[in-house]
């Protein structure tokens, strides 16, 4: 990157340093603390929309809406989460290749399964083989986003539901007594007011999400992790300019800081974020709010 | 945002429409030098690399490197997220069973111990092996203890760390890793395990397995297949 980086095995101190953290392959590392956080940024309004869907079939008044509702929050709080990874997106990715195999190539007449090979026409593949990778990386990408939402939204659905039930009554009653009808109820009295109670387990899932972030290793995504292994490993003078030793600890500990800064700031941010929420309700919170005031 | 999404797979499939559909992606590991590793430019590099290259120019494919983790290597082949592996995987009857080789591109070479000092009895020591390897399979055959990591990385890390007494892999691996490190030493026992590192491929994809096999045939026959493994100190020349 630099132009005195031309021959790295003259230097030391922190121009050495200065030239190794800006190698091609450091980018990487700093790119994937980007993907991260995107991922994480999607994931977690995919989430609260699968929650908010859950918690609201859940409480259904339709009959076989609740009983999908509940189904949903027992599953998938009851499944440990590693083997939803795994099985999901497999089965995600070949129900997908399937749907489309089915409909692109009608005449196909093999099987698709061959002994342990999953075989659909190249043109039902998903992402086509001929795709850049940036494509194959994207639809990985989502079904790892899609699989984060369901498994953490079933959690949010949870605490949603309970939220929803915490508002006092009476506060229904008196949206009935003015006349609004159920859905003006739900949406504009109950709604508004659920969210002081949602938000101490939606703020630990909010964390919980943050430090499961390295699951997405699992799913084939090259996040931090990956890269903090693959880079730390020591490296051998033949095949690199930037010889070094195991550095696997300084990597680590590298997302260790980052974690814990980001946790930090989360914390901050869902504080202030409490103490708003708190304004003007009955709750002990916002009593002491109002008493100050 | 989940419109985003739809609308972002679409593109995906869209802008792959039209294009060639003869795109070869080749799966490696990326964590083994020097048969395949990743460059301080971050792209896959080593023998594995140069000779896919060679080997699809003179196919006339267009091939596409892609990196997976050695363990899901196998499974993500036969789900078809790549067409090829070219990772130095040693054939063996186990997995012929559940993909097809090439024919090997290194003859079958010694598997070595590399250890902190040389009088380490292997039999009754700690040997650390990456897992899924020939390597894993053989100590555990012979009954020895095993340790298992998922990179080879990782095994060497163990035996510097006291986790374990010797690391078994092939012997190009560890002949580079010793060569660097004072500390570590090559033993003098030796394994013949394997039977030479070959491409797997999908036992569906009889085709493609044809074409790699007759490139791989012709850069045995001109040499150039020779002057690579000299060029990389993978393996002994045929």
């Amino acid at each position: 990157m630099f132009s005195y980086c031309e021959d790295p095995s003259t230097l030391d101190g922190l121009v050495w340093l200065s030239c190794y953290l800006t190698t091609g392959k450091q980018f990487l590392f700093y790119q994937s603390f980007g993907t991260v956080l995107i991922l994480l940024f999607i994931t977690a309004p995919v989430a609260l929309a699968f929650g908010f869907g859950g918690a609201i079939a859940a409480r259904s008044r339709i009959a076989p809406l609740r009983w999908v509702g509940k189904l949903y929050i027992a599953m998938v709080r009851g499944v440990p989460d590693i083997v939803y990874f795994m099985f999901f997106v497999i089965a995600l990715d070949q129900a997908l290749e399937w749907l489309r195999h089915k409909w692109k190539c009608p005449d196909w007449d093999q099987p698709i399964r061959q002994g342990s090979d999953f075989i659909v026409c190249a043109q039902a593949k998903l992402p086509l083989s001929a795709a850049p990778q940036v494509w194959h990386e994207v639809y990985n990408a989502s079904l790892a986003i899609f699989t984060f939402g369901i498994v953490f939204g079933a959690f949010a659905a949870n605490v949603l539901f309970g939220a929803m039930r915490a508002v006092p009554r009476a506060q229904i009653e008196t949206a009935e007594a003015y006349g609004m009808t159920p859905r003006q109820a739900f949406w504009r009295i109950l709604v508004p007011q659920m969210w002081i109670y949602a938000l101490p387990g939606l703020s630990n899932l909010w964390m919980i999400l943050i430090k499961a972030t390295p699951l997405l290793f699992l799913l084939g995504v090259e996040d931090i992790v990956y890269w903090a292994r693959e880079l730390g490993g020591s490296a051998n003078p033949r095949f690199t300019d930037y010889p070094h030793g195991d550095w696997r600890l300084w990597y680590f500990l590298a997302l260790l800081v980052f974690y814990l800064a980001f946790t930090r700031l989360s914390e901050i941010v869902l504080g202030r974020l409490t103490e708003r929420l708190s304004h003007g309700q009955a709750t002990l919170g916002g009593v002491k709010q109002g008493k100050a005031a | 945002m989940k419109k985003l999404l739809i609308s972002a797979a679409a593109l995906a499939v869209t802008a792959g429409m039209g294009m060639a559909q003869d795109v070869v992606r080749m799966g490696t590991e990326g964590a083994y030098p020097p048969w395949n590793f990743i460059n301080d430019d971050g792209e896959v590099d080593g023998f594995e690399r140069e000779l896919g290259d060679e080997l699809c120019a003179r196919a006339e494919l267009e091939c596409e490197w892609v990196t997976n983790e050695w363990d899901s290597i196998i499974p993500n082949l036969v789900s078809g997220n790549y067409d090829t592996i070219i990772a130095g995987m040693s054939i063996t009857d186990e997995r012929d069973e559940v993909i097809d080789f090439t024919q090997a591109y290194t003859p079958p070479d010694p598997s070595s111990y590399l250890a902190l000092s040389m009088d380490v009895d292997v039999e009754n020591a700690v040997i650390a092996a990456q897992t899924n390897t020939i390597q894993a399979a053989f100590v555990a055959e012979q009954g020895w203890t095993l340790v298992e990591f998922p990179t080879p990385e990782e095994t060497i890390a163990a035996v510097r760390n006291g986790e374990a007494d010797a690391v078994l892999a092939d012997k190009s691996y560890l002949a580079a890793a010793a060569a660097e490190n004072d500390d570590l030493m090559l033993l003098e026992r030796e394994e013949q395990i394997g039977g030479g590192v070959g491409m797997g491929l999908r036992e569906s994809d009889d085709e493609l397995l044809e074409t790699f096999d007759a490139a791989i045939q012709s850069m045995k026959d001109d040499g150039s297949l020779n002057a690579l493994i000299e060029k990389w100190e993978v393996a002994s020349t045929f």
